[in-house]
């Protein structure tokens, strides 16, 4: 029974000996690699001596053959452990470098969003006809009987417009500056409207139909209302007031709904890739024009919540509509920039 | 593989670097993201509360008094203030909101290639929908008096939905990661821990040998078991794991030695097992041969 025991022992001590010296030796090197990543993640890579940044990838690689050998030899769990974590870290930090915010938003207003709107070209316009469809039918049944636009326009919506109303309500609707009634409606509309443009988007993954049906749905809407102006001779007022920020907004909600159609078409016709591949990429251009339409929205809001209370002539309405109309297509369809290096 | 630690590989995945080393990331349970999300919403919604309050006192200090048309400025800040959040924290440098930092987990890229800029935008305009349209549709609703049981269920339903897919994929993806190919993996920070082996230099520990039959009884599963409870220093566990192994290897020991026999076990059989190893042959656990 002797024999046996110290033998174990001293062959046991032998390896214990080995792995402990190879802790020992590789220790300080694990050490300075935490240390680098921790200053790294918290600051910006500039504040690290050139010496030390050049020493990163060295130390990230030491750390990665420390855990081969430490898999391969070692059963001490919060060893493994402790260097799988530290590798992941030097992996993301190192692998996981991409541009900078600033670089990727110039990226985008540069290059970026125009290219996923052109991309979207063939939805866009499917999306624009739908909705003049929508605003067709939704003039043309308000017309042929009028019950129909209580029916099309929520009621909280309408705020007391409608085919009864009287001409002077309607008038003073559009050009009033500032009543309480308008502002907190130009809210409710810029809320309506991003939810609205994110539906129109969200919805699109159900093979693009319940997106179709909102475009429709959205032209009905304003076909509906557009009738009632219209039917008092109020049509090209109406334009005005709405051409102001509508210009944008609707163009805006045009776009969100190709980005959806787009993700909704390629998951029900994938091509070549797998439908989650599929979704993933037109996921990716979809997005990009998501992030623009937001911005649209926004200016959109803006014009809504300014412009409109404080220009109250037809003309300078319609310039201002058009003008936005004619700077997004010019931005979108017309300028490129160029990419330094490849086109 | 030892069958008691299955249900921990079903989380785990590889990822290779280009060095050539298999990383195998463990992606982050449902029940964690669930927390890393209360926690973002709730130093959001903190941000809102403070940035509404000093708008408002700014402003009576300012002397407006006609509020409204702000209102849509303040809807807008809102939204930008989630967005921004949600994107440029996790555009960072550790891919993680502060709600994630906290419990330990972060954004990647499922491909393994760095995560981009798109992705972290597409997978949080997503979160727009996924979660904050329905709610806020029913607030909107709510606020104006129109609220009907039927929307708001409707909106409930919907976000439930959303929130549960991760439940139903594999990779435990919310619709945004699935669109953005991100997924969400534990990258916790560890601190080295001290070996244990090191320890048996204890000389209440040094008394104790063991024959090779002794140091046989157990693999690699129990010895991995047996280091979590002498690292978790529970007098009363180490007691019965003392008791337990001592049965099973024939030794009588006294409850005031537990730990002391358990550091000496877990060392030599360690050093048994390591040796075994580097020989080539990994004893998995005590059915092993």
């Amino acid at each position: 029974m002797n024999a046996p025991v110290t033998g174990n022992a001293v062959r046991g001590n032998a390896v214990r000996q080995s792995l402990a010296s190879f802790r020992r030796e590789r220790e300080a090197d694990w050490k300075a690699l935490e240390a680098l990543l921790a200053r790294v993640e918290k600051r910006a890579p500039r504040t690290l001596s050139e010496e030390e940044l050049l020493s990163l990838p060295v130390l990230y690689r030491s750390a990665l053959s420390s855990l081969s050998v430490a898999r391969a030899t070692s059963l001490d769990a919060a060893l493994v452990a402790y260097l799988e974590s530290l590798s992941l870290r030097g992996y993301f930090y190192l692998y996981g470098a991409r541009r900078g915010l600033g670089q990727r938003i110039a990226d985008f207003f540069l290059h970026d969003w125009p290219a996923a709107i052109r991309d979207l070209w063939r939805e866009t316009l499917v999306s624009l006809a739908l909705m003049f469809v929508g605003i067709g039918v939704g003039a043309w049944l308000v017309a042929s009987d009028k019950d129909w636009f209580d029916a099309i326009i929520p009621s909280g919506l309408a705020g007391g417009r409608g085919p009864d109303a009287s001409a002077e309500f309607l008038r003073g609707m559009l050009y009033d500056g500032d009543n309480g009634f308008l502002s907190g409606f130009a809210a409710y509309l810029f809320t309506h409207n991003v939810q609205v443009a994110i539906l129109a988007f969200a919805l699109g993954f159900a093979f693009a139909v319940p997106t179709v049906l909102l475009m429709l749905f959205n032209g009905c809407m304003l076909g509906a209302m557009f009738q009632v102006y219209w039917a008092k001779g109020l049509g090209m007022e109406l334009g005005g007031w709405l051409a102001i920020h509508g210009t944008t907004e609707l163009f805006a909600i045009a776009l969100a709904g190709a980005a959806g159609m787009r993700i909704g078409t390629r998951i029900a016709f994938p091509g070549e890739l797998t439908r989650m591949a599929a979704a993933a990429h037109a996921g990716r251009v979809a997005a990009t024009a998501m992030v623009g339409v937001s911005v649209m929205l926004l200016f959109a809001g803006l014009l809504e919540g300014i412009g409109r209370q404080t220009i109250t002539s037809d003309a300078t309405r319609y310039a201002v509509g058009g003008g936005m109309l004619a700077l997004w297509i010019g931005y979108f369809y017309l300028f490129r920039a160029v990419k330094n290096g490849d086109s | 593989m030892a069958t008691a630690r299955r249900p921990a590989l079903a989380t785990i995945r590889p990822l290779i670097t280009p060095e050539g080393v298999d990383l195998r990331i463990k992606l982050a349970d449902a029940g964690t993201r669930a927390a890393a999300f209360l926690l973002d919403v709730v130093f959001i919604a903190t941000a809102a509360v403070v940035i509404t309050i000093v708008a408002l006192f700014g402003l009576r200090g300012l002397g407006t008094g006609e509020l409204q048309p702000l209102f849509v400025v303040w809807i807008i800040l809102i939204f930008f203030l989630r967005n921004v959040y949600f994107i440029a924290f996790e555009a960072g440098r550790r891919a993680a909101t502060p709600g994630k930092r906290i419990v330990g987990i972060r954004v990647a890229s499922r491909n393994g290639a760095g995560l981009s800029v798109d992705q972290v935008i597409a997978r949080n305009l997503m979160r727009e929908i996924e979660v904050f349209l329905p709610l806020s549709i029913i607030a909107a609703r709510g606020g104006t008096g129109v609220a009907d049981t039927l929307t708001t269920i409707f909106g409930l339903v919907w976000a439930l939905l959303f929130s549960l897919f991760p439940l139903f994929n594999r990779d435990r993806m919310r619709i945004g990661d699935l669109l953005a190919g991100t997924w969400v993996v534990e990258a916790p920070k560890r601190t080295l821990m001290e070996d244990l082996s090191a320890r048996q230099q204890d000389p209440v520990a040094k008394a104790f040998q063991f024959s090779q039959v002794q140091l046989d009884a157990y693999g690699i599963a129990e010895l991995h078991k047996l280091e979590e409870v002498l690292r978790r220093d529970d007098y009363f566990a180490q007691k019965a794991v003392a008791e337990t192994i001592g049965r099973k290897i024939g030794m009588k020991i006294e409850p005031i030695d537990s730990k002391a026999f358990l550091t000496a076990y877990y060392g030599e059989l360690r050093a048994h097992l390591e040796r075994k190893l580097l020989l080539g042959n990994r004893k998995a656990d005590k059915h092993d041969r």
